[in-house]
């Protein structure tokens, strides 16, 4: 498959507008300038395009939610928070594709009436921020950004807002309590963003790789589009592979692509050639996969019927000398970290299931602990105000039913996990 | 205490962005951090000042997010990643040599001020793991000599 979204990124100076002009880059602006704004939703709903930030919602029917909600202004939003253990795709496109996500969040704009837009930026990605600056900066100079966006009248304003270190606000109704200066805490949903978002207007959250797939869909039109990998779910996908592979990094494929072929084809297979044991297909919250699952579509609809979920694409893959118990219980000190504690069940929750991870890890479990572990993980389990706590459970409900035996010789033999 | 005319020119400054002042907070925030290299409580008060958010409030958000730092740190900082990826390809290890060669701890700073280290969450650096920023730079593929290299150009 020909590369849309890493196109051109191994010229060094492939943030410089010039450069991407030089590539093809704003064409798809210009097209949609002279489109009306129903029409460009309408063909990013035919594209099948679907959110890229991990829940997979069809981007074009959240755009017309939006867009037929009558309070004015509206806002639209980049999650660019990018905090989801192993995923690390976002980041290529901000350092180095930045006007591609620019264009993006113009046409989309346009498209739902927005006059202001916000890149949410993780701080842990302090280049990228001057990088995406500087770009917004050209893209200023060259009116594709301001009052009058080509001569045609259109008002967009883009600027970027640094979060600082806090992965709860990758979940978009925090990611909007944190630009409204607050604490990043989840709010109830109804209302959505898309009715009551940003200073209760109406507001679209996108994540950076959505967007950056919508100058393609006006491109080669939807139709083209949607024949790109799965058709229920198509277009173009980030895989960041990390952990024991040959060649880690970040993959553009079609979306359906199998795990197998993401590892052995892309990833040249396992480091030093060593056995696979397990792989983390999504991120660090979705279901762990023992190394027999590889033949699964990796996309939105396929996924969940193979046991787990595609969520940001970030593969992580494990050989024969990994010792689970230890990944799990590093995984959940992450979600413990990460808490934002406005609920009582993921606050606790997440708590106890650190210390019986712990103590099992460090060789003084006991004979019980495996159940009472799946007990406190089924009070979480659909409990939390928010999707957060359901990843904790998730990631020690998956850990134990695959690799319940890793955990039983922890406690059986009294070891503790190597250093 | 009052902020610096520097600061308070750049946190008005920021005020343009925004539709609503609120939003300024976190910004402000990192201006005051980035000048002083933490952010004292008289800080967080003037804060709170010109942006007419109250005191309390300036402070709980400023605790909540993990990257503001509450106390003064080594003239460098060392956020290293010890999440998943990292950790089965040698975070723990390298969090050993900091304390060995510069008496570091988690959260701590060298007896000599040089440097201080906070262990961080995922960086998005998983595939070049293990993987630290120093300051604003990012350090990847990490091992237990070049770590040692890296840092020695960090004076
Ligand atoms: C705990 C949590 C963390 C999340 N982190 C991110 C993130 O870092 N980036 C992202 O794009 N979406 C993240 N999401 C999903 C967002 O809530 C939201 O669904 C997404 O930004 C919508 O964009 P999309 O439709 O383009 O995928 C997170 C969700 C949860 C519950
Ligand atoms: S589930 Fe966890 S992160 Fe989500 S609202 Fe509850 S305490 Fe906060
Ligand atoms: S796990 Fe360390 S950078 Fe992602």
């Amino acid at each position: 498959m020909e590369k849309y979204l890493l196109r051109n990124i191994e010229n060094p100076n492939s943030a410089d507008i010039n450069e991407y002009v030089k590539a093809g880059g704003y064409k798809a602006l210009a097209k949609a300038m002279d489109m009306k704004p129903a029409d460009i939703i309408e063909q990013v709903k035919k594209s099948g395009l679907r959110g890229r930030g991990g829940a997979g919602f069809p981007t074009g029917m959240k755009w017309a939610f939006a867009a037929a909600d009558p309070k004015m202004p509206k806002y639209l939003l980049c999650n660019a928070d990018e905090g989801e253990p192993g995923t690390f795709k976002d980041r290529p496109l901000l350092e180095k594709n930045p006007h591609l996500l620019i264009e993006g969040m113009i046409i989309s704009g346009h498209a739902l009436r927005a006059k202001y837009g916000y890149i949410y930026l993780r701080g842990e990605y302090p280049q990228a921020k001057d990088i995406l600056e500087a770009a917004i900066k050209q893209a200023y100079e060259k009116k594709f950004l301001g009052d009058n966006i080509l001569g045609r009248g259109v008002k967009f304003d883009l600027c970027v807002h640094q979060g600082a270190g806090a992965y709860i606000c990758g979940e978009e109704t925090a990611l909007i309590e944190s630009l409204e200066g607050r604490r990043g805490q989840p709010r109830i949903k109804p209302p959505f963003p898309v009715n009551e978002g940003f200073l209760a207007k109406p507001t679209v959250v996108n994540n950076v790789e959505t967007f950056s797939n919508v100058p393609y869909v006006l491109e080669i039109g939807p139709e083209e589009y949607s024949k790109i990998g799965s058709s229920d779910c198509p277009g173009p996908k980030l895989f960041s592979v990390s952990g024991h592979v040959k060649k880690p990094g970040v993959y553009e494929l079609p979306m359906g692509t199998t795990l197998r072929d993401i590892i052995y084809t892309h990833c040249g297979g396992v480091t030093g050639d060593k056995k696979l044991k397990a792989v983390i297909p999504g991120g660090i919250s979705t279901p762990v996969l023992p190394a027999d699952k590889l033949d699964c579509p990796m996309d939105f609809v396929n996924m969940p019927k193979h046991g787990s979920m595609l969520g940001s694409g970030a593969v992580m893959v494990f050989d024969e000398t990994v010792d689970l118990p230890k990944v799990c219980l590093r995984a959940i000190k992450f979600f413990e970290h990460e808490s934002c504690g406005k609920c009582t069940p993921c606050r606790e929750g997440i708590g106890w299931m650190r210390s019986i991870l712990g103590r099992i890890c460090g060789g003084t479990g006991n004979a019980g602990d495996i159940d009472l572990l799946l007990e406190v993980s089924k009070n979480v389990m659909g409990k939390t105000f928010c999707p957060l706590g359901d990843g904790a459970a998730t990631v020690v409900q998956n850990f134990i039913k695959n690799f319940r035996n890793e955990f039983e010789a922890h406690i059986n033999n009294k070891v503790r996990a190597e250093r | 205490m009052k902020l610096s005319d520097k600061v308070a020119a750049e946190i008005n400054s920021i005020k343009s962005r925004y539709q609503d002042p609120r939003s300024c907070l976190l910004p402000s925030l990192y201006v005051v951090q980035k000048a002083d290299g933490w952010i004292a409580p008289e800080a967080m008060a003037a804060v709170g000042e010109l942006l007419n958010v109250p005191g309390a409030t300036v402070k709980g958000v400023a605790t909540f997010y993990s990257m503001f730092r509450h106390k003064p740190m080594g003239r460098h900082l060392i956020q290293l990643c010890t999440n998943v990826a990292c950790l089965v390809m040698g975070a723990e290890e390298l969090v050993d040599i900091l304390k060995g060669k510069y008496g570091l701890e988690p959260n701590g700073t060298s007896p000599d001020g040089r440097f201080s280290l906070v262990i961080m969450e995922c960086i998005g650096a998983c595939g070049t793991a293990p993987a630290m920023l120093v300051d604003t730079d990012f350090h990847e593929n990490l091992n237990e000599k070049n770590i040692i290299d890296t840092l020695e150009n960090y004076k």
